[in-house]
């Protein structure tokens, strides 16, 4: 379980951060190694006691000691430092918050962190090639200028490549009526299907 | 958020020994201190919003049993496991040539991101999305037993015309309900108790004066398969939604229809209405209309008359009469049409 150091740290300072300035909603999480230490596995799980979970995301595994009602969108932003995958409305509308998990396109707002145990993540940041090379969903949305703000692209991206992966960008009514969880309050949508449209021959797979 | 603990049982007597475990006989399965989760999109949505309080999840995702998430076809009709996704039941080649209106159902529900994650089981459980049921400082019998409803001097445009009460005029949101209810479907459960079959039209309580108790079922009593009969001529059968926005959207006004025709005429015909009820709604009356009748225009309104009949409207959703008629009156139009 390799952890880097540096994202550990992000994700203390974070929640540093947090404490200060949210209440009692926010319970602070331990580290991952003091907390395997007060939790042996055969106990009697307890309230307010922090779960060890266990995530590879972008291909890389972490391991994070989470109170339960950490969201898995929390955990990317909060705890990890992956700010890529946005929060908008943190109730299942929007769409930003969409990331692959195994593959499939899902909201990470409502997912709690430790449902998705074991399981293999993908967000924005892990779209481009390590020589920098962008995916060709991203390079697609830049072609065809499908973002203005640019607030709901992450989560339209990662959107447009489930979609594609799904066999659902077949058609442009189809891209519309399969993309409409992904709301874009810029209304870039008629870029956003072009890019769709463009991308989806090179992306299966990805 | 209330803290919750958070648990993994490993087969389905584990999850209801342990639901058993943590709740009382008279615990209604939404109130109850131990909940099962799937999906969650329904849940944990409702969690964060502090209109569900459960201090233990049972998670049911990792379940051993593998006949949950599969969708078997045989000639009695086809089951679901209660824990296939809404996405794979939408796309399954079978549902959508035999049942269209099940497919239809699913595939107009949610966003591909929830119905990827959404189970089946969940999905008919999914509880209103009435404002005033959300925001927990509003007066809400579903809510709050015995606090009043917001609802009925409030912004109704969106609540029931059909199936409601005194206390309560939250209407259910459900698209796949629809099509199940008009199906004659069977809801498989286990509880401690043991395991039950339970009528689909039996699985949803309308409101009364209890619109706290929501379904049939007690707390530690799961969902294992939805079962829906064999009906070769529901390859004729469609899901009409209609809503504010093309997409993404509960409806205002839904119609899941069946026919069986002979030539023109009506041997039989199934309709359930959505977006318009307090409970997946059955349009029984409608169907007795059209026995034995020509399917034309005329018909069709007179069905779509019938099933209204009793509707009761409230100060701003009068409009979801005459929608409802003419969603109806078009679903069995383009139904009638359709080729098989």
């Amino acid at each position: 379980m390799s952890q880097p150091s540096a994202l550990s740290t992000n994700g203390l300072s974070r929640r540093k951060f947090m404490a200060g300035t949210v209440s009692a909603a926010a319970t602070a999480p331990l580290l991952a190694s003091t907390a395997r230490a007060e939790a042996p596995i055969a106990t009697q799980p307890k309230l307010r006691q922090p779960v060890v979970t266990s995530l590879r995301i972008n291909k890389q595994a972490y391991e994070l000691s989470l109170d339960t009602r950490t969201s898995l969108l929390d955990a990317l932003r909060d705890h990890i430092g992956l700010t890529g995958t946005k929060k908008g409305c943190d109730h299942g509308q929007c769409g930003a918050c969409t990331v692959l998990v195994d593959g499939k396109r899902v909201l990470s707002c409502l997912s709690f962190a430790v449902m998705n145990d074991g399981k293999e993540v993908t967000t924005i940041e892990g779209l481009a090639s390590a020589d920098g090379r962008l995916h060709p969903m991203q390079q697609a949305f830049i072609d065809h200028d499908a973002f203005q703000c640019g607030y709901c692209t992450p989560g339209q991206i990662m959107s447009a490549i489930g979609c594609v992966n799904e066999g659902h960008a077949e058609s442009e009514n189809d891209i519309r009526e399969y993309m409409s969880g992904n709301i874009c309050r810029c209304a870039a949508y008629p870029n956003i299907v072009a890019a769709v449209l463009q991308a989806r021959g090179e992306t299966r797979g990805a | 958020m209330r803290p919750f603990i958070y648990e993994q049982p490993s087969d389905i007597s584990a999850a209801v020994a342990l639901a058993s475990n943590f709740t009382t006989r008279d615990d209604q399965p939404t109130r109850a201190n131990a909940q099962f989760i799937a999906g969650g999109t329904n849940l944990a949505d409702y969690m964060k919003l502090g209109v569900a309080e459960p201090n233990r999840l049972l998670d049911l995702n990792r379940l051993e049993e593998q006949k949950l998430r599969q969708i078997r076809v045989t000639g009695d009709g086809i089951r679901f496991g209660a824990l296939v996704r809404m996405g794979e039941a939408a796309d399954h080649r079978e549902v959508k040539k035999r049942y269209p209106v099940i497919a239809g159902s699913l595939r107009l529900a949610a966003s591909g991101q929830i119905r990827n994650v959404a189970s089946l089981a969940g999905n008919v459980l999914q509880r209103t999305r009435c404002e005033y049921f959300r925001e927990t400082s509003w007066a809400c019998n579903k809510r709050v037993p015995g606090s009043g409803c917001a609802a009925m001097d409030g912004f109704n445009r969106q609540h029931a015309v059909l199936g409601g009460s005194n206390a309560c005029i939250a209407t259910y949101h459900g698209d796949f309900a629809q099509a199940l209810i008009a199906l004659d479907a069977v809801i498989h459960a286990q509880g401690s108790d043991g395991a039950r079959q339970i009528p689909f039209a039996k699985l949803h309580r309308q409101p009364g004066d209890t619109p706290h108790i929501e379904t049939d079922l007690a707390a530690d009593e799961i969902i294992t398969a939805i079962e829906v009969p064999a009906l070769p001529w529901a390859r004729r059968s469609l899901y009409l939604k209609i809503r504010d926005r093309e997409s993404y959207a509960f409806a205002l006004a839904s119609a899941a229809v069946a026919l069986d025709l002979d030539g023109e005429t009506v041997r039989d015909a199934r309709i359930a209405l959505g977006g318009l009820a307090t409970v997946p709604w059955r349009a029984g009356a409608a169907e007795e209309v059209l026995q034995g009748k020509k399917l034309d225009e005329a018909s069709a309104g007179a069905a779509a008359d019938a099933a209204f009949a009793e509707a009761q409207p409230h100060q701003h959703n009068a409009f979801k009469i005459e929608l409802g008629k003419r969603t109806l009156v078009r679903a069995l139009l383009e139904t009638r049409d359709m080729k098989v």
